[in-house]
């Protein structure tokens, strides 16, 4: 391609000022688009893709960000001096974007149909009925059914896959030259975001859009990008053809960040220890939700779960996998009883744990631990490390006199990768991967044999999650710590788990020992989870070259 | 939806109908009403023929009994200090209150969308700084001391305006004016908080990544999100409106529900202290109603809640 870019950005440097003084968020970043050509902007959470994105739009908000210096072209001329009316009708007309989560990026209060026939009266192309029309073609275009219908719904009404259809019909409505998706599929399931994947593909096949794509996900990156360019801490580190990036990657973080993908060929088999009596055995376990009727509406349930069974023996890992509303952390709701089963049996050492009273249940909580998917909002802001982690001493008295109580949270941080020292900060001062191990610490203060770990490590970045998965991997061997992991990314668990529970709508339609279960599925929806996670791109244009 | 309104006004009912032996009981604590329609040199045998006249010598569950039975028959009794029916008098009363909450109410709240919205769309800017002044000012400043003052400058000292009483188009201006202080003042606050809160939320983003205009981007996509805690909040105003702007209708002379529900107070005209709250609670009953079907046509979410 040695046409001109028909985006390019140079030397772009953003900075925001707070309270505190001023930040960084991208220092002297350059890139181009070529059209027709995917770049992937590839970076960690803070690494200042997004902030490159919300420049090109011209979406920063001035103050507190300020474009300290740096031009944007679009087909060579300057869009951050341009005059706001010329440069507002760019943003729709010509340069379009879809963001991460399309369910608070669509207006709550009017109807999809109204936000899309928006993009045609607001650049004076159609109105009234006219604009309608159009925009029924459009929501036919990216795969929503029944469009007529559809139009006067309301985001709300639709599911997360729909949402995240419509705000790319909302992008590519007039045409656009230039499509930026700032993690697009982040929010979604895997079987939704492969369907949209393939979507952009096919819009940019037909339109010949640039597609700027913004991700930390390196299977997405891998899948989409022609180029790529990879960011950390405001800077690019790394540019380069999507395929010597992955497997030649030259900067040091690169090498780090690649080496965080889970390795597909390498399995490490545990000697088998799970072995012995079972700590949990669960029996035809089966929710129903009984949901309030409207006034004249019959009664309406939802089966969350229908008699699921599985057994956990000592140091065992069982991953219990699948997308929402598979009833996955419903099973994990139940146990601990958070929520009331409507049928069925858990036996924890041979003790049903729904017939437990008061004093037994205190015991068995203390056994059996949970980690939840939001660190964050899981811990009272306003308690410091030592009071987190000390609580649950507080709850079971019997556990370990006061005068240890420092010297033991000491030894649980360190037992976590943290250290003694941060005993005294508060949950905020913390990242995301740090809140987790704290969790953890917290879970193991009450020497449980248990832990059941809830989407633990969704919320977190790639390299991130491995270094929490082989946390926990360690503690296992360390401490002989049984584990339900429960998560809807299963090559995540290829190297983590003993065993895996693949769960769809309530039920388990597949288990079976990882290593066979990957090797040999016997359901197409496991097959589809198994190769959800994408392909990249330079395997498939081999794949349709032979 | 409808099932949802439906409860609310189940709910409110009750609230309504345990107002009302509240404030029977409560009434009758006051003490006896003899001692304040007799002559204050009449003797026990009189106060004792006045109590059997009008049934306060029976027992109080027996006067309560009698009064639900009256209430079946919409009979709010004889309102003792005029010795008319008591309903009557309220509802004489009540639309002087009611034209007065409307005005204020409705100015003030079409002011403060306007201003707290202005402010908003720039933060710490020169009119967001005026306008969060004005509206603390207003929010806090004592009405009955505004009233006074403004009483002292536009009519004795300015002669402008009257000083009490009704008749002219002139009169009005003085009570709406000290009336709209505090709805306006509280209402642009809120407006401006909730206003710079939808702001920063992601859809405006998409609005602008549209090309959307920035007025439209205020007044269209973001002000009927930010409305939706104003309605709140103007709905518990508008309740203490109707219920009588006391201290407003007492200096201004205004003959409302507030100024009668005093003066019902002070003479121990329990009939007509009854009969004025009762006016009052369905009247805030059906604005509790309204509110609910603003904020179910503000938001679908609420619309499709129980559907």
């Amino acid at each position: 391609m040695s046409t001109a870019p028909i985006l390019a950005v140079e030397n772009l440097t953003v900075d925001f000022l707070s309270g505190d003084g001023r930040f960084r968020a991208t220092d002297g970043v350059s890139f181009h688009v070529h059209e027709g050509e995917t770049l992937v902007i590839l970076g960690e959470s803070g690494s200042g893709k997004s902030v490159s994105a919300s420049a090109i739009m011209g979406l920063i908000d001035t103050p507190p960000g300020e474009i300290v210096s740096g031009r944007i072209r679009y087909r060579g001329e300057d869009i951050v001096d341009m005059p706001a009316e010329r440069r507002r009708d760019l943003n729709g007309r010509r340069i379009a974007i879809i963001f991460q989560d399309p369910l608070a990026h669509l207006n709550p209060v009017y109807t999809v149909g109204w936000q899309l026939a928006e993009v045609f009266s607001v650049h004076g192309i159609a109105g009234g009925e006219e604009a309608r029309r159009r925009s029924i073609d459009i929501l036919r275009r990216v795969g929503i059914p029944d469009p007529e219908t559809r139009m006067d719904w309301y985001p709300h009404q639709f599911s997360g896959g729909q949402r995240q259809r419509i705000m790319i019909g909302m992008a590519i409505a007039l045409g656009p030259e230039i499509l930026i998706a700032d993690e697009p599929t982040t929010a979604l399931d895997v079987s939704v975001q492969a369907q949209i994947l393939e979507l952009l593909k096919k819009l940019q096949r037909e339109e010949g859009l640039a597609i700027v794509m913004i991700t930390h996900d390196l299977e997405v990156a891998a899948n989409m990008a022609d180029r790529i360019v990879v960011m950390n801490s405001g800077k690019i580190v790394e540019e380069g053809p999507a395929r010597e990036v992955f497997t030649a990657p030259k900067h040091a973080y690169t090498q780090r960040l690649m080496s965080a993908l889970p390795d597909h060929d390498e399995h490490k088999e545990r000697a088998d220890e799970a072995e012995g009596a079972p700590v949990l055995e669960v029996r035809n376990l089966t929710k129903i939700y009984q949901l309030s009727p409207g006034m004249f509406g019959k009664k309406k349930a939802l089966q969350a779960l229908d008699n699921v069974s599985f057994v956990l023996r000592p140091g065992e890992t069982l991953g219990i996998v699948g997308e929402s509303g598979s009833g996955k952390s419903t099973v994990a709701r139940l146990l601990l009883r958070l929520a009331e089963a409507t049928a069925g049996t858990a036996l924890y050492r041979g003790r049903n744990i729904f017939e437990m009273d008061r004093r037994e249940l205190l015991a068995f909580r203390r056994r059996v631990q949970m980690v939840f998917q939001d660190p964050y909002s899981s811990m009272n802001p306003r308690m410091n490390v030592f009071s987190i982690i000390s609580e649950p001493w507080c709850i079971h008295g019997d556990i370990l006199e006061k005068p240890r109580w420092e010297e033991r949270v000491a030894e649980l941080l360190e037992l976590v990768g943290l250290r003694p020292e941060h005993a005294r900060r508060f949950p905020h001062q913390f990242s995301g991967g740090q809140r987790q191990r704290i969790a953890i610490a917290r879970a193991l203060a009450c020497d449980p044999e248990v832990l059941v770990c809830d989407e633990a490590v969704s919320a977190l970045d790639v390299s991130i999650q491995m270094q929490i998965i082989s946390l926990l991997a360690d503690l296992r061997d360390r401490l002989g710590l049984a584990y339900i992991f429960i998560t809807h990314d299963l090559p995540i668990v290829r190297n983590f788990a003993d065993r895996i529970l693949v769960m769809k709508s309530g039920r388990v339609v597949e288990e079976g020992m990882t290593e066979a279960l990957f090797r040999n599925p016997r359901e197409d929806y496991t097959r589809m989870l198994i190769q959800a996670a994408p392909k990249p791109k330079w395997d498939q244009a081999q794949a349709m070259a032979s | 939806m409808f099932g949802y309104v439906f409860k609310r006004s189940l709910q409110s009912l009750v609230a309504v109908a345990g107002l009302l032996v509240l404030v029977f009981f409560l009434s009758r604590l006051t003490g006896d009403p003899a001692y304040l329609y007799l002559p204050l040199d009449s003797t026990e045998a009189q106060r004792q023929a006045f109590n059997e006249l009008h049934g306060f010598d029976d027992p109080l569950y027996i006067q309560f009994g009698r009064y639900l039975a009256d209430l079946l028959h919409f009979d709010f009794g004889t309102a003792l200090s005029r010795n008319r029916p008591a309903m009557e008098v309220a509802l004489e009363a009540f639309p002087e209150t009611l034209k007065l909450a409307a005005i204020a109410m409705t100015l003030s709240l079409v002011l403060a969308i306007v201003v707290g919205a202005l402010a908003a769309t720039k933060p710490g800017g020169i009119f967001d700084r005026l306008a969060t002044t004005i509206s603390l000012a207003g929010a806090s400043a004592p009405d009955f001391w505004v009233a006074i003052v403004a009483i002292l400058f536009f009519s004795v000292s300015l002669g402008l305006l009257p000083t009490s009483g009704t008749g002219t188009p002139l009169h009005w201006i003085m009570p709406i004016g000290v009336l709209m202080l505090r709805p306006f003042g509280l209402l642009t606050q809120v407006v401006r908080g909730s206003m710079m809160g939808v702001l920063t939320s992601p859809y405006i983003k998409t609005a602008q990544a549209k090309g959307v205009r920035r007025t439209k981007i205020v007044f269209v996509h973001a002000l009927r999100n930010a409305l939706l805690p104003v309605i709140t909040v103007a709905g518990d105003l508008a309740a203490s409106l109707i219920n009588g702007a006391v201290v407003v209708e007492t200096i201004f002379g205004w003959p409302g529900i507030g100024k009668l529900m005093i003066d019902a107070i002070v003479r121990r005209d329990f009939a007509l202290v009854q009969a004025t709250v009762l006016i009052t609670a369905i009247a805030i009953f059906f604005l509790n109603i309204v509110i609910d079907l603003v904020y179910a046509a503000l938001d679908p979410r609420i619309r499709h809640q129980t559907a």
